[in-house]
């Protein structure tokens, strides 16, 4: 069924990684646990390798050569991330460690100043723990509300019931543009839509969004959106927290140091512009100049190309999953992402795993990071295939042949 | 994919899927006298182990409830088998035992007869991943004897 439906372009794109490139276990890789992080391409591994090797020096200090050229790669590499999201400016591009530090910054700087004891932050149930936490301690620390919008059977964001959450209390909605464990398509276009009219800030967790799907968060209206560079094939450790330049403009720095001032005495000490208010010491400079490289090469394919072709792989893989005996599909939304969530009769998501991961299988098990996502189903964790461009229809033949064994191991 | 069953049957044996499967001693036991929780944060398995333990310090009965992967509930199961009729002390000696057997490369030692059983489990030995969900009963074990209030957990 697989082979004949096999494109030639994924081919060619699964060239480009080379770790895909290599067997465990005797059998070669298939890698679905890119939701958790994504190989990288040649083309990001050469570039951080030749910035190490004869342009590294720090940034934004120096007058000598190697650290102009090292300024430049970095904030080159603002200006494409600038590019890729279409941001209105390169000041509304924060770069920071991960989505989860860029949660965190809005948090603590955005909102702990302005919340009064009473006020809500408003996040559905199918939120990573980054889009939970940070706001769980700014509830702790200012006497504010967390409210939970609820979800469906099939993994859905329950719109209506969304909004009817909000209030005059609601200071910022949080939410997922992608659901990570179930892959559900959040309606943010709708939420921002009505939050936009009633003054209310939205944060939007990108960091499966940006992967999958062509953001525009000047089309999106959103306030903050935030994404990983390892989820969108780029290095760990970087990231960033798009903010809309009137509201970054208003936040106070959220930590201190170099970078990100601009005079410094005992008496008073003036912080310097955006978005360099927020990045204070030196950052991750190699594994930005890596985000800069996986921005390049994901917009020579085209996010809209990669969108249609792992729409179709989803639809496939679905279907194949549908047709194992015993198999429960979790996360069954009407606009998903290629990330599926299951369980096989009643094998436990670690032991599926392992046998997976023997027949050369990767795929992510557990509660990825969604407990209450786990705890909505009733199960204490599942497990999920979750794709890239880089997958193929024999990816999946060679899932649902690793499923079937497992099977016959546990008759 | 044939290549890859062996190592697979070696992890799962038919005493450890018999075990996790029908797990022996199953469920709450009325007038313990020494439990204890065990719970492996990384994958969510939780274990409660209870003993009966006698005025002469012998084990007259073991059970446990839980849910976890199919390793932990037949490490548990195994170890209620293994441990009833022991004085407390060579229960938790059995305890020191069987996590050293798992987590060492040291060759493997002889075992007395009430732990033959456990053989079973040395397949985990090659799959590092998968040692804390073998050994999590084992922990449980142990602070169960020593009334640790604490549960015990695999980190
Ligand atoms: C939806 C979602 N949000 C946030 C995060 C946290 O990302 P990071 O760990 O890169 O900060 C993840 C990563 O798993 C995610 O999938």
């Amino acid at each position: 069924m697989g082979a004949t439906a096999k494109t030639v372009t994924a081919t060619d794109w699964r060239a480009d990684f080379p770790a895909l490139d290599q067997s465990v276990h005797g059998q070669p890789l298939v890698y679905l646990d890119s939701a958790a992080s994504a190989q990288q391409p040649a083309a990001v591994i050469d570039a951080v390798a030749s910035y190490q090797r004869e342009d590294h020096a720090n940034v934004h200090r120096g007058v000598h050569t190697l650290s102009h050229r090292a300024t430049e790669a970095y904030e080159g590499a603002r200006d494409k991330v600038r590019d890729f999201i279409n941001a209105k400016s390169r000041s509304e591009i924060v770069l920071t460690s991960g989505t989860t530090e860029s949660i965190n910054l809005v948090a603590q700087s955005f909102c702990r100043p302005r919340l009064q004891p009473g006020d809500k932050i408003l996040i559905t149930h199918l939120e990573h723990h980054a889009n939970i936490v940070p706001w769980q301690l700014v509830c702790e620390q200012t006497g504010a509300e967390l409210v939970v919008a609820p979800i469906n059977e099939r993994g859905e964001v329950e719109l209506d019931s969304l909004l009817g959450l909000i209030d005059d209390r609601v200071f910022l909605i949080g939410m997922a543009h992608i659901s990570n464990a179930l892959g559900t398509v959040c309606p943010v276009e709708k939420v921002i839509e009505h939050a936009r009219q009633r003054g209310i800030p939205v944060l939007i967790d990108g960091a499966q969004g940006v992967p999958h799907l062509d953001v525009d968060v000047q089309a999106l209206d959103c306030d903050f959106y935030a994404f990983s560079g390892h989820k969108m094939f780029g290095p760990t450790g970087t990231g960033v927290l798009y903010g809309r330049e009137a509201i970054l403009d208003a936040m106070p720095p959220w930590q201190g140091g170099g970078d990100m001032i601009l005079e410094v005495s005992f008496d008073k000490t003036i912080y310097n512009e955006l978005p360099y208010k927020f990045e204070a010491g030196t950052p991750n400079i190699s594994g930005v100049v890596g985000l800069g490289a996986a921005v390049d090469y994901l917009q020579s394919i085209g996010m809209q190309t990669i969108a249609r072709y792992e729409q179709k792989l989803h639809d496939h893989m679905v279907a194949r999953l549908s047709n194992v005996d015993g198999m429960r599909l979790i996360g069954q939304a009407r606009r998903k992402a290629s990330v599926q969530s299951f369980l096989l009769d009643d094998i436990h998501s670690h032991d599926l795993g392992t046998i997976l991961d023997h027949q050369g299988v990767a795929i992510r098990t557990g509660h990825h990071c969604a407990m209450p996502v786990m705890q909505y189903f009733g199960v204490s964790g599942t497990c999920r295939a979750s794709l890239a461009f880089y997958n193929t229809h024999d990816d999946i033949d060679r899932l649902v042949a690793a499923l079937d064994k497992a099977r016959e191991l546990f008759a | 994919m044939s290549d890859a069953a062996p190592d697979m049957q070696d992890l799962y044996r038919e005493l450890v899927i018999d075990h996790s499967r029908n797990p022996r001693h199953f469920g709450r036991l009325e007038d313990a006298t020494h439990t204890a929780d065990g719970i492996n944060p990384l994958c969510g398995d939780k274990l409660r182990l209870y003993f009966r333990v006698d005025a002469s310090g012998t084990i007259e009965s073991s059970s446990f409830e839980g849910s976890g992967c199919a390793i932990s509930i037949a490490s548990a199961s195994l170890l209620t088998e293994a441990v009833t009729g022991l004085e407390v002390d060579d229960a938790k000696s059995c305890s020191a035992t069987i996590s050293t057997r798992l987590t060492t490369a040291a060759p493997y030692a002889n075992l007395d007869a009430h732990l033959e059983n456990l053989k079973a489990l040395d397949g985990v030995r090659a799959y590092p991943s998968r040692v804390k969900c073998a050994t999590l009963a084992w922990h449980a074990l142990q602070a169960a004897l020593t009334n640790d209030t604490q549960p015990a957990t695999t980190e």
